[in-house]
């Protein structure tokens, strides 16, 4: 355990010494923030409109910061070859991907925590009435960044920091429209098509579990087992994610 | 004891999956004893590094095996007694030299008390007590090198492995890292390092192995391996004159006039003897006489040689 905690922390350092980590926290607290300057538009949706902006916000940076920290964290250790030294002490690879793990999901709890604050700031600005609930979609949005940061590491463990992050992309996107992928399997002909389709749609992350952002802002209520169950999904992709990275790892020869 | 083994161990290397594989290993053989410096030398590309990442199972071999204290290198609790510099350390550079010793101490589960003892000790032992608090990032080649010692003898390692440790130094860094060297010896640890530079390897080494080509082309001890035949006979000479020197210049095969002092050099005894009797007629000194013996590079030059012509 002690060797993952010192992956961890120092990942954690790596990320929060790069000063892109800030250019980005910097644009999504701006974006946050400079949502109340649209307000004036919105004749009496105002309290809507931050509120979609904000949590908008806090998942796209969320993300971002994945593509951006998360798809080099591997491939920089295999490249500027820090990870000779690594496995050259009593370590367990799987415990190096481990580490490298929590150590950016603890960067990202930090980001999303300052974007929180930041996001009920202007809540309590515009319209003095922050509600709890919003928490729980920006709960939910955590555990999303939680399977995209184990989706990211995947991908740097294997490939270039480029085509990682392309990867990343593409699993966020498809992720996003899953559901829609089950609707067009059941109403294509094409069994090849039928079968890929249905193929995605199980092995991809379904994302859209994790979207209670426009419940949450129109004030829709969302059941406890309802964030359980998505907390719980969440933690067993993400796992299941860590073992294959693990898995490939193990089998890596490194140049 | 093996402090380190390898049987029959091979690895061939695919760069691209269309392409041909390529051997960098071919069937070494490798005994390394407790308490021995070893230098594993080898032009560039020869598999040195191929071989020191597989007994770091930081690679895989294609076949054969590889054993640290006699245990499988894939055994990761075996690494407790290892301590390894990979060649050009590129460390974290966002970390401070104190930060970065810090973090390999937490990767051996040392208490905090434990890690600042080290540190302290550490930063001692390598000079760099100084620049503790400057990150990596602004470290030169010769302090990064020191560090990487350091990082190496984080848990008083009983092997201490070095990839090209000498290599891109000035003479002075060349000289500190070889001090400390000898002075783990001296604690009683065994060291195998791998070099190209053979002067320096030739000063160190209790054994070396030489490999080319992926292929271990000779081990041993340095006197037993460099022929014991004299290879020339080198003589000084002070105060000699112009036609005294020209009498003797028939028997040498190399002389070299510096002021007072001349130096000649002779291929065998008997010129040697033919030059002392002409000295002894006049009223120069003789200074120095040495015999001059194959050092390794000789002797490797010499089974490169060897071997090609083995190979036509």
């Amino acid at each position: 355990m002690f060797r993952i905690k010192a992956i961890a922390l120092n990942t954690f350092k790596e990320a929060v010494r790069d000063r892109v980590l800030y250019g980005l926290l910097i644009f999504g607290l701006l974006l946050i923030v400079g949502s109340k300057i649209l307000t004036p538009l919105t004749l009496g949706e105002q309290s809507k409109i931050i509120r979609d902006i904000g949590l908008a916000g806090i998942s796209i940076f969320g993300f971002l910061v994945i593509v951006v920290v998360g798809t080099t964290l591997v491939y920089k250790e295999l490249d500027k070859r820090t990870i000779y030294t690594i496995i050259s002490k009593p370590i367990h690879r799987w415990e190096f991907i481990a580490g490298k793990y929590l150590g950016l999901l603890l960067t990202l709890l930090v980001i999303v925590l300052i974007m929180t604050l930041f996001f009920y700031g202007v809540v309590f600005w515009v319209d003095r009435a922050p509600e709890l609930t919003l928490l729980e979609a920006i709960l939910l949005i955590y555990f999303e960044l939680m399977v995209m940061t184990a989706v990211a590491l995947l991908f740097s463990a294997m490939s270039s920091p480029a085509l990682s992050a392309i990867l990343t992309f593409v699993i966020y996107f498809v992720g996003h429209l899953s559901a829609d992928l089950k609707v067009f399997a059941e109403k294509i002909p094409s069994e090849l098509i039928k079968i890929l389709c249905y193929l995605f749609y199980y092995i991809l992350p379904n994302l859209e579990n994790f979207n209670i952002k426009s419940k949450i802002v129109h004030q829709i209520p969302v059941s406890f087992e309802y964030i359980l169950s998505a907390i719980a999904y969440g933690i067993i992709y993400a796992v299941a994610v860590l073992l294959l990275t693990s898995i490939i790892f193990q089998k890596k020869s490194f140049k | 004891m093996n402090v380190i083994k390898t049987e029959a161990l091979s690895k061939e290397y695919k760069t691209h999956f269309w392409s041909k594989r390529a051997t960098v290993l071919n069937n070494l053989n490798l005994e390394v004893e407790e308490g021995e410096i070893f230098g594993f030398l080898g032009p560039n590309g020869a598999g040195k590094t191929t071989t020191i990442k597989i007994l770091l199972n930081i690679i895989y071999p294609t076949s054969g095996k590889a054993w640290l204290f006699e245990k499988d290198v894939k055994e990761a609790e075996i690494k407790k007694e290892v301590g390894f510099m990979p060649e050009n350390p590129y460390f974290y550079e966002y970390l401070t030299a104190e930060e970065f010793l810090d973090f390999y101490g937490r990767l051996f589960g040392f208490s905090k008390k434990e890690r600042q003892k080290k540190i302290e000790e550490l930063l001692e032992l390598v000079e760099l007590k100084d620049v503790r608090d400057l990150p990596l990032r602004k470290f030169s080649r010769g302090m990064l090198q020191r560090i990487g010692i350091a990082q190496a003898l984080m848990n008083n390692p009983k092997l201490v492995i070095l990839d090209e440790p000498l290599s891109g130094l000035d003479p002075l860094g060349r000289k500190d890292i070889k001090d400390l060297i000898l002075k783990l010896k001296k604690e009683g640890k065994t060291i195998f390092f791998s070099s190209h530079i053979l002067p320096d390897a030739e000063m160190l080494c209790d054994r070396v192995g030489i490999i080319v080509k992926g292929k271990l082309l000779s081990v041993g001890r340095l006197d037993e391996l460099l022929s014991a035949k004299v290879k020339s006979i080198e003589l000084t000479v002070a105060g000699l004159k112009e036609e005294e020197i020209e009498k003797i210049s028939p028997f040498a095969s190399l002389l070299v006039k510096s002021g007072e002092k001349t130096l000649f050099n002779f291929d065998n005894e008997e010129k040697l003897q033919n030059a002392i009797q002409v000295v002894k007629s006049t009223e120069a000194q003789i200074i120095s006489l040495a015999q001059q013996k194959e050092s390794l590079e000789d002797y490797f030059s010499r089974r490169i040689k060897e071997e090609e012509n083995v190979q036509n």
